[in-house]
């Protein structure tokens, strides 16, 4: 075990994946000689040299469709978007093509993109988004939204791995603030199985990414008052873990969903569906949402405060849910 | 955040994905007095080193972190007070840390808690010192005290409060729990899931059996039993639930109109001795239900006939080893006879068919169901095999084995085991040769096949003489709704159904 932030761990496990297996290769804008915006492949050119560690033009269409020749050929991309925003210019070659080219030509496209993703530092409407359900949304694409250091690094090698185009939606929020042990060796974390982040008995929030730890700090708040919270991290949106939410719905029977993304037809509503048609007996109060606001991700930080759910925010819906 | 006038000095964020800092320099050091925005210390990030801005005027109360400290983004670095004021107050302590909202007054807990007090001091309790107190126990025991609204339980008000969650309500029904009878705490005195559990925990449902001493309809008769004064009234203290009859929950306790429910079953009593009693499955349920109903449906008649299977014994021979080595495929005896009966049926759509409403519905497709036997011998489910008319034998034999394979290790999806339109199911393995099995609802025939076994058969050799030889035969049975196919029609469609297998050919598929 090694101490590791959560980009550290991004960072481990493509190094892992890219010693490993030889058609594992990197592509994106800045990537290769300056390291990534982010600096998640900061060393890599230096370790597998430009041809593994490509330095695209700004150009994610092009990114993307690299990508995708490259994988019905046999190779195994992983493709960076400096930040999940600029995805939808990839749009119709991810969902026209990397997505049905396997139901329609039975071609597997195993390529990842790479999403830094979320808000809270001020980005502005162009630098923040989570559009996770837009693309859960995408039958054939997966979505993963992991939490913490060890969940990115091992979904990150799962997702690499998987034969169909994943999405892999990392949170800037968490690069360097989250900081825990992770493996050195190299492992896999299955797609669809939520991990309990906390457990507990009155109320379930249901939630992913970034919103775990806002959750998390609701929860202590809570727990002054009483109120034992369950925290479940989805950890990939799609495929997503009906049975364990289901199942923390039966035992509390008071579902918080809550998500960065925003609300109307966020995947949030989804799970609140979900659990309205298949726990609807076990229910004893409304399934809520908490989200951001229908609206693109304000500037200012103020607004951008209002805008993201906060711990307070999370901690009136609890208490609501509580004393329903 | 500022307590007084007191402004607190954070971590500024440097950048998107920057979470610590470095203290390089400290501008100005405690006692200083300082203006807004002018330089106070300067920090180091791993994007950008640069200065950073006094957020208020006043002196340099405190320096918290230390030049050459990393501290997280956020971390109060020092304390900037009005001027005037003495150096050195205090702050919250060194890891206040994150964020200024933690501060902030606990309003809701106190709140309630004073609303508690208030309440409690008008039932002549507390004193103002105690008003403190509660602060502390209110928020955490909310179950014992009912809470203000204490008049909305009282005799089943029939208002918005009476509203039952799903939950509850269930609960309520398993339970035969009239739920007025419990103490809601929940928003407007609802009764939660919580209060209901710790009202059946407590035993009290079965106390509070309430008076309505009106005869017992069938449904709280099977929900408390000690309320029917029956001679196998269990004496057994904690209420074993009720045999799960999902019903209408919240009728019970509220309605009394007698909802008459077909036939109440026979009370599940005490088993005698020699008897053992196990729980009925969901399936067996279903199993039960379905066979019910469909002899109630469909009018059964069962036609046999005779199949000389030499031909599909001999090709079969050949086939094993090309099908296994090439593809661990075995052409099993049924695929043939699914292959011939899908066949056959394109000939004979009505059997193919269904009866719905006033009108026959028949289809270009067969989708076949297969009745198979779940391991433990205590089940039955019948995968269907969509469009099997798109099939060869090959393609038969695979799609029997691996739906079959699936059906018994209880992996099928719900789309495996619906829109079947014709039936096969295949008792023969046992050796039995001859049944009348049940239709599969809303199909118009099932086929049954047996076991191939050798017999002294009649056939005539070469000369035109008839002779006595040794032949595989194999019956075959179609039990067939008779409001849709007549006799003479499924004696056509056995009789077509036996050449295709007595006149297999090589080339056939």
């Amino acid at each position: 075990m090694a101490e590791m932030t959560y980009l550290q761990a991004i960072s481990d496990g493509l190094r892992t994946e890219m010693r490993r297996d030889e058609r594992v290769f990197v592509i994106g804008e800045d990537v290769g000689v300056y390291g990534g915006a982010f600096k998640v492949t900061l060393g890599f050119q230096e370790e597998f040299g430009p041809w593994r560690v490509i330095d695209s033009p700004l150009a994610e269409t092009a990114i993307v469709g690299a990508c995708t020749g490259a994988a019905m050929m046999g190779m195994r991309p992983v493709a960076e978007m400096q930040f999940a925003d600029f995805v939808s210019c990839a749009w119709d070659h991810l969902v026209t093509v990397a997505a049905k080219q396997r139901f329609r030509a039975g071609t597997p496209v195993p390529i990842v993109v790479r999403l830094p993703s979320g808000g809270g530092f001020s980005g502005g409407p162009f630098h923040s988004q989570n559009p996770e359900s837009s693309f859960a949304h995408i039958p054939g694409l997966k979505c993963v939204c992991p939490a913490t250091p060890e969940d990115a690094k091992g979904l990150l090698i799962t997702a690499i791995q998987d034969p169909n185009p994943v999405l892999f939606f990392e949170h800037k929020h968490l690069y360097r603030r989250i900081k825990s042990e992770v493996p050195e060796e190299r492992y896999t974390i299955p797609f669809g199985k939520a991990r309990t982040h906390l457990e507990g008995d009155d109320v379930s929030v249901i939630t992913w990414g970034a919103m775990v730890y806002t959750a998390g700090e609701a929860a202590k708040k809570l727990d002054e008052d009483g109120v034992s919270v369950e925290i479940i991290d989805l950890r990939t949106v799609m495929p997503w873990d009906r049975e364990a939410v289901l199942a923390s719905a039966r035992k509390t029977s008071k579902v918080l969903v809550l998500h960065e993304d925003t609300r109307t037809g966020g995947f949030g509503a989804e799970i609140a569906a979900t659990i309205a048609e298949e726990a609807f007996e076990d229910l004893d109060g409304p399934v809520k949402r908490i989200a951001a606001p229908d609206c693109p991700v304000p500037f200012s930080p103020v607004l951008e405060k209002a805008f993201i759910p906060q711990v307070d925010d999370v901690v009136a819906g609890l208490r609501e849910l509580a004393a329903y | 955040m500022a307590t007084n006038t007191q402004t607190e000095v954070v971590m500024p964020q440097m950048g998107v994905s920057v979470a610590e800092g470095t203290i390089t320099k400290w501008l100005k050091a405690e006692g200083d007095p300082i203006a807004q925005d002018e330089a106070l210390l300067e920090i180091s990030t791993d994007k950008v080193d640069t200065e950073v801005p006094s957020p208020g005027a006043g002196v340099v109360a405190q320096i918290v972190v230390q030049e050459g400290e990393t501290v997280d983004v956020g971390t109060v670095l020092a304390v900037i007070a009005p001027a005037g004021s003495e150096a050195g107050s205090e702050v919250g302590g060194a890891d206040v840390g994150t964020v200024t909202q933690e501060e902030m007054p606990p309003p809701p807990a106190t709140q309630a808690a004073a609303d508690e007090a208030m309440a409690a001091a008008s039932e002549g309790v507390g004193d103002v010192s105690q008003a403190a107190e509660p602060a502390q126990q209110a928020p955490a025991a909310p179950a014992e005290t009912p809470p203000a609204p204490a008049a909305a339980p009282a005799g089943g008000g029939d208002n918005g409060r009476t509203f039952l969650s799903p939950v509850v309500a269930r609960i309520a029904s398993e339970h035969g729990v009239d739920v007025s009878q419990v103490q809601g705490t929940g928003t407007g005195g609802r009764v939660t899931k919580k209060d209901i559990l710790a009202f059946v925990e407590s035993g009290a449902s079965t106390r509070a059996t309430p008076p309505p001493a009106e005869e017992a309809t069938p449904q709280q008769v099977s929900a408390t039993p000690p309320a029917a004064p029956s001679e196998v009234a269990t004496p057994v203290a904690p209420q074993p639930p009720p045999p799960a009859v999902p019903q209408a929950p919240a009728q019970a306790a509220s309605t009394p109109q007698a909802a008459p429910r077909p036939q109440p079953q026979a009370v599940a009593g005490e088993p005698a001795q020699g008897e053992a009693v196990e729980p009925m499955t969901a399936m067996r349920r279903g199993i039960a239900e379905h066979m019910r109903r469909s002899l109630d449906t469909s009018a059964h008649v069962t036609s046999a006939i005779e199949v000389d299977m030499s031909k599909v014994v001999a090709i079969r021979g050949k086939l094993k080893q090309e099908y296994g080595t090439a593809y661990g495929v075995n052409p099993t005896y049924l695929s043939f006879v699914a292959r011939a009966t899908v066949e056959t049926l394109r000939d004979f759509p009505w059997i193919n068919g269904e009866i719905r409403g006033d009108k026959i519905v028949t289809r270009n497709y067969v989708n076949l169901g297969f009745a198979v036997e779940l391991a433990d011998g205590k089940g039955l489910i019948v995968p269907v095999v969509k469009n099997t008319e798109g099939l060869n034998l090959l393609g038969m034999a695979r799609a029997v084995t691996e739906i079959a394979a699936r059906a018994r290790d209880k992996k099928l999806t719900p789309d495996d085991v619906q829109g079947g339109t014709f039936t096969i199911t295949n008792p023969g393995g046992y050796g039995t040769f001859h049944g009348t099995p049940v239709i599969s609802q809303p199909q118009a025939g099932i086929l049954g096949t047996y076991a191939v076994v050798k017999r002294p058969w009649v056939v005539q050799d070469e000369l035109g003489q008839d002779v006595i030889a040794v032949r595989p035969i194999m019956n075959l049975t179609l039990t067939y709704d008779h409001r849709l196919v007549d006799g003479a029609l499924a004696g056509r469609f056995l009789r077509d159904l036996r050449k295709r297998l007595e006149s297999w050919g090589e080339s056939d598929y």
